[in-house]
């Protein structure tokens, strides 16, 4: 067990924020769950010296977001209403015959993108321009890394539609590449 | 037969459950003969293994 420093803790702030609001995507939420974290890290005053000291508080983070997504998807009114229909970007996606309106191009060298720091940006535009709860479940998915199961129950949902979620939203994500990043805007 | 729109969503779902034989061998031969939908195979591949590195790029 290794003590933690009150200075070190400041130190990952900045990035716990990030990760808060990739998965709130509300600056104020944000800040009370990091803000609950590092309060939390401090009471318990000693982590494992397995993991980092990043690791062990975004375990804690992501229990802290965890706790504000169940509490919000038990408020269903408060979010659907936003323009949360996203079935007209599917729409526009295929034709009536069920085939590609425009059939996805070869993107070039997407490996090399990983290594571009621009396009971590437009990565992150691009989920931030998704409907929140679709979103959400993708980020759940994907970035925190749940398993559909445990994605389905914290937001209520079936799994029918926790599927339709995240199909969604890799639709959408790849449109929003394909346009930004890839330059297939035709 | 699947359509494009079936086909990728059966694809999406793939990473969410076990996808049936039957299933399985259709996204195969729909594939086979759809240059956009292995492009978007490939690019799903892509989205996920860029969205499980974007921890470490905060």
């Amino acid at each position: 067990m290794n003590t933690i420093d009150h200075d070190d803790l400041q130190q990952h702030r900045s990035y716990l924020l990030r990760y808060a609001m990739l998965q709130l995507r509300d600056p104020h939420l944000a800040e009370d769950v990091v803000q609950e974290t590092l309060i939390a890290a401090i009471e318990s005053d000693k982590f494992a010296a397995q993991s980092s000291l990043r690791t062990w508080l975004v375990g804690i983070l992501k229990h802290k977001i965890m706790d504000v997504v169940r509490k919000r998807a038990r408020e269903p009114q408060l979010e659907v209403a936003e323009g949360e229909d996203e079935s007209e970007l599917v729409d526009a996606l295929f034709k009536e015959n069920g085939h590609w309106a425009d059939p996805p191009q070869t993107w070039n060298a997407p490996e090399k993108s990983l290594e571009n720091a621009h396009f971590w940006n437009v990565f992150e535009q691009c989920n931030q321009r998704m409907p929140l709860n679709t979103a959400r479940a993708f980020m759940m998915r994907e970035f925190m890394e749940m398993t559909t199961e445990e994605i389905c129950q914290e937001l209520s949902v079936s799994p029918t539609n926790c599927w339709v979620l995240l199909h969604r939203a890799r639709l959408a994500l790849r449109e929003c590449l394909d346009l930004n990043w890839f330059g297939n805007a035709r | 037969m699947l359509d494009c729109k079936q086909n990728t969503e059966l694809l999406s779902q793939s990473y969410e459950r076990p996808v049936t034989l039957g299933e399985r061998i259709a996204m195969r031969m729909h594939l086979l003969m759809c240059r956009g939908c292995r492009n978007f195979e490939k690019q799903l591949v892509f989205i996920r293994k860029a969205a499980r590195e974007l921890p470490r790029k905060l």
